[in-house]
């Protein structure tokens, strides 16, 4: 590894959030080009890492020490597979979607205020991207407030709109606090048990602590804490309004990316920290997280079905999504949880372009999102609608589609793990999917329109971002090698280099 | 060329097809001139490709591998062979038809109907040169999709409803139950390749064997089995080119493809016959076949009447799947050829009546055979290589399967095959005999569209032909059974 290139984990978190400060003093009109020019730079960085990982054996990682002071002093920062393949995944979506960011907002934000909203944009990507990369137990709350304020200020940038933004916001920032508030006090707990806050240490030192008490207190707090950032059931009631009131670009950039890096953290505090104690971390994963997936999966589902906003009927459907992946995580094995790595990526490409392609198509309409707006804009937007329709058909995992690989891969790590009655919900809940879909596709192409149909104009900075999206989960779905690939390393890696 | 190129050849052209007919909207002339183009190309492809499958080659077409023992590639079998010679075949005739048909009929947004169209065939071409059960899992949902813009062509409240129903079943079963069962094959194995004498002899429990069989026989809801039918009737709503080469041929014919496949390359037919996993999917389609026999003679519309006739002539091939020997191995994978040109020719004639006379209803036919003799005498003829009265090529196929069913000494079998074959007479032909020996009520128009008169000639002459030269067929399905 070349020298430069050891500093890479700093470079990709420190970039978004040098940037957002130096957006935030230029002139508004430059806030976009900054946010593009900031997401690029970490997006670039993330692809070197990547490559390198996927050349490295399954137990590499690459630490990266802030400022030069070693743990357990320091800060560090740590890269493996696992990290390599979310920070990939959020930095790409997270260049995406910023493209399209500045044709998305329409009308949602005054152009004086574009400065400062894409500072808070840049700050939640830097917040989440800290977030994967962090060693430190305690670095980690402090990203999670990073991000979670910054992006509770882009929820409440959609008032312009609808009033309810801020009530969804303001929900948002209450409920993520106490998510936040009791990750903390998990890490307290811990901390006081071992003395250490950096993730390696204390997994270390966990086993051997005299009282397990309050080692499992602790745990349990971090755990629900984190749920709460990953909008699992039953804590996940923040996502929909806010992902239904906030700005169509701000909700393109939180579907595809806010949700993943808890998810992420929630594994790792299960494997990494507490991987150490003998089944306590595997009996949370198969007894309290698989259960409640389920609950979401079928829920969100259902939901979803009989949701009249468009916007809003994603924003159900991603809860059931999000329930996937933690399903692939509570079967707690080596497939399992490499199913869990790959719909991360996966879901992220594809609601990451949903969102992106429903925003160019609202535009057509004043940015209204109910169906009964969106009739017959399919024909009259091939280029936006039909990216959009690859994007959804990957939803639902229909074969040539990246869906596909991460239904194939969940489905087989349930019925490789016994898991037969599971395995038919999903299948099931999968098959129900189709119906919300379906509707969507009606409304935008089969049905008939009143006024005559002319083409609209459509922009390029959505459609070419919602293209890449949706040639990429064409491409992954059949040449599904390197997220598979990653997603087998980073498993691997979790469980502690046993293949 | 090579047998591998023409792989590639044949399943690029109709996607080429599907993407230059958009190019060419504004040009309808040399649109429509592109599917049968396309379709003379395939099936030369196609021919070649048989051929070298005779000449005991195996085409293989590798594209990636998508893990180990898994590979996303073509790979053609004999059985694959067939199904592609005749979905290559009969697209040149639907074609033509096709155009006939859209013009004479004024249909709206026949660009879109013709490119997805082309994406049906080479999704049905795919499933039959796919190399693994992935594969044909892969291009079995591309198929769905591709064919739900032609179901809802009209785009009607009850072409909606029907298009609605169309997925639900078919996606739904796919999802739930076909998939599981791939993954299921998957996980026992380690492998989803075609294999003559099957991969699962020693593999899985055998008292797990009737369940599996039940997952990939609900779960391929193309093959109609009764109580999965419901989908085919609701897709008449689609223009009849639709009803004739995908819902009497492709599609369908894709669905029992894939059971005949599964069974004589994934479980093997005598472990399936050794395990008895299969005695109550007999019985099932015998129900089936007498159940749609009977509701077919009550229906009044031509093109209801054809979906529930093709409903018990789906049956007979899983029924010859099931019954689990060599003889009925080689009567059901012949019926697929066999029933194809004789199904798609009374679609022919059904869309032709409606198209030049507007009438679609059996009981409107009366006299009608004088004023449109070519079409009646085809239609008639159809009608007896479904019977199966020799010199037409269904009566290879009946025969093979009774063969087969007497092979397994079930004397049941054959009577339902005898009782279903006398239900084919009567509904069969009741439209000929009305068309030649009443007399026409009050006289209606009768237009001359000679492209839509072509193609069930031609095809009905096949027919005859499959008879007397059942070749390649005949010589690809004992491959088949060779171990």
């Amino acid at each position: 590894m070349i020298e430069w290139m050891l500093h890479l984990p700093g470079i990709i978190v420190v970039i978004p959030l040098v940037m957002a400060i130096i957006v935030a003093l230029l002139p508004s009109r430059l806030g976009w080009l900054g946010a593009v020019i900031g997401s690029g730079l970490s997006f670039w960085a993330a692809i070197i890492l990547a490559l390198h990982m996927l050349e490295a054996n399954a137990m590499t990682r690459i630490s990266y020490f802030l400022g030069g002071w070693p743990p357990p002093w320091g800060i560090e920062f740590a890269v493996d597979h696992a990290t390599a393949l979310v920070i990939l995944t959020i930095t790409a979506l997270g260049f995406l979607s910023t493209m399209s960011g500045n044709a998305l907002i329409f009308k949602d934000i005054h152009d004086d205020d574009k400065g400062r909203f894409f500072a808070a944009w840049l700050l939640t990507l830097g917040g989440l991207l800290g977030l994967v990369m962090t060693a430190d137990a305690f670095n980690l709350f402090v990203f999670f407030e990073i991000s979670s304020l910054a992006s509770v200020t882009l929820v409440a940038m959609g008032s312009g709109r609808d009033k309810r933004a801020l009530v969804a916001a303001f929900n948002y920032l209450v409920i993520g606090a106490i998510g936040a508030t009791f990750y903390v006090i998990g890490v307290g707990f811990c901390y006081a048990m071992t003395g250490t806050l950096n993730m390696v240490d204390m997994a270390s030192r966990l086993p051997d602590v005299a009282n397990p008490i309050p080692v499992y207190i602790g745990l349990a707090f971090m755990v629900s804490g984190v749920m709460v950032k990953a909008a699992i059931f039953p804590v996940h009631i923040w996502l929909p309004p806010s992902y239904g009131f906030a700005p169509m670009a701000v909700t393109s950039l939180l579907a595809a990316i806010a949700t993943k890096a808890s998810l992420y953290v929630l594994i790792r505090i299960l494997m990494t920290i507490f991987g150490g104690i003998a089944d306590i971390p595997l009996l949370i994963m198969q007894w309290v997280l698989m259960p409640l997936a389920l609950m979401a999966i079928l829920l969100g589902t259902i939901l979803a079905i009989y949701e009249k906003d468009a916007k809003f009927m994603l924003a159900h459907s991603s809860v059931a999504q999000i329930g996937y992946i933690v399903l692939g995580f509570g079967v707690a094995t080596l497939a399992g949880v490499q199913s869990g790595f790959i719909h991360i990526a996966n879901h992220a490409m594809i609601k990451g372009g949903m969102f992106i392609g429903l925003g160019g198509l609202a535009m057509a309409v004043a940015g209204k999102t109910d169906f009964s707006n969106l009739a017959g804009l399919g024909r009259r937007m091939p280029l936006t609608s039909s990216g959009f329709l690859i994007c959804g058909l990957s939803l639902i995992g229909v074969p040539l589609t990246a869906g596909f690989i991460s239904k194939f891969y969940l489905v087989s790590a349930i019925i490789s793990a016994g898991y037969w009655q599971i395995a038919a919900i999903v299948l099931l809940s999968s098959a129900l999917s189709v119906i919300y879909l379906w509707r969507l596709v009606e409304t935008l192409w089969f049905s008939p329109v009143t006024d005559v149909e002319t083409r609209l104009p459509e922009q390029p900075m959505i459609y070419i971002p919602l293209w890449l999206l949706a040639g990429a989960n064409i491409w992954l779905g059949i040449d599904a090698g390197l997220i598979t690939g990653l997603a087998k390393m980073a498993s691997i890696t979790l469980f502690g280099g046993i293949s | 060329m090579t047998a591998d190129n023409a792989i590639i050849l044949g399943l690029v052209v109709p996607l080429a097809v599907a993407v230059l007919t958009p190019v060419f909207g504004s040009r309808p002339d040399i649109r429509d001139i592109l599917g049968p183009l396309g379709g003379i190309v395939s099936f030369y492809a196609a021919m070649t490709v048989a051929l070298a499958v005779l000449n005991g080659e195996t085409p293989e077409w590798f594209i990636l591998s998508i893990s180990e023992g898994l590979n996303f590639s073509f790979k053609v079998t004999p059985l694959g062979a067939v199904f592609g010679l005749v979905a290559s075949g009969l697209w040149i005739m639907a074609a033509i038809y096709s155009v006939g048909y859209m013009r004479g009929n004024n249909e709206a947004n026949q660009t879109r109907f013709n490119a997805f169209y082309a994406i049906a065939v080479h999704a049905a071409l795919a499933i039959a040169w796919s190399g693994n059960l992935l594969m044909l899992f892969i291009f079995y949902e591309v198929l769905t999709f591709s064919t739900y813009p032609l179901v809802i062509h009209k785009q009607t409240k009850d072409a909606m409803r029907a298009g609605r129903l169309y997925m639900g079943i078919l996606v739904g079963t796919s999802l739930m139950l076909l998939l599981p069962a791939v993954i299921w094959v998957w996980i026992a194995t380690g492998s989803l390749d075609f294999v003559p004498g099957g991969i699962l002899a020693g593999k899985i429990d055998p008292s797990y064997v009737p369940w599996m069989l039940a997952l990939f026989a609900f779960g391929v809801g193309k093959s109609a089995l009764m109580p999965i039918h419901r989908w085919l009737p609701a897709a008449m709503v689609a223009p009849t080119p639709v009803s004739a080469l995908l819902h009497a041929v492709a599609v369908v014919k894709a669905g029992v493809f894939t059971m005949l496949m599964v069974v004589v390359y994934i479980f093997g037919y005598d472990f399936l016959s050794l395990t008895g996993g299969s005695v109550w999917l007999i019985w099932l389609a015998s129900f089936t076949i007498l159940a749609s026999s009977v509701i077919a003679i009550q229906k009044d519309d031509i093109k209801a009447r054809l979906a529930y006739s093709t409903i018990s002539q789906l049956s007979y091939i899983v029924l010859g799947a099931a019954l689990a020997n060599e003889l009925a191995a080689k009567g059901a994978a012949l019926h697929i050829v066999m029933h194809a040109s004789a199904k798609i020719t009374l679609f022919f004639c059904a869309g032709a009546i409606y198209v030049s006379a507007h009438l679609n209803k059996v009981s409107q036919l009366n006299g009608l055979g004088y004023r449109m003799p070519l079409i009646f005498i085809a239609f008639f003829l159809a009608s007896l290589s479904i019977i199966g009265i020799p010199p037409l090529g269904g009566s290879w196929s009946k025969f093979l399967l009774m063969a087969g069913a007497a092979d397994n000494a079930m004397i049941m079998v054959i009577i339902v095959l005898a009782v279903s074959s006398l239900m084919n007479v009567w509904y069969l032909l009741e439209p000929v005999i009305r068309g030649f020996y009443l007399s026409e009520k009050t006289p209606v128009d009768v237009a001359k569209l000679p492209l839509v008169v072509i193609p069930p000639v031609l095809t009905a002459i096949l027919c005859i032909v499959l008879f007397f030269a059942p070749w390649p067929f005949l010589p690809l399905i004992n491959m088949m059974v060779m171990p």
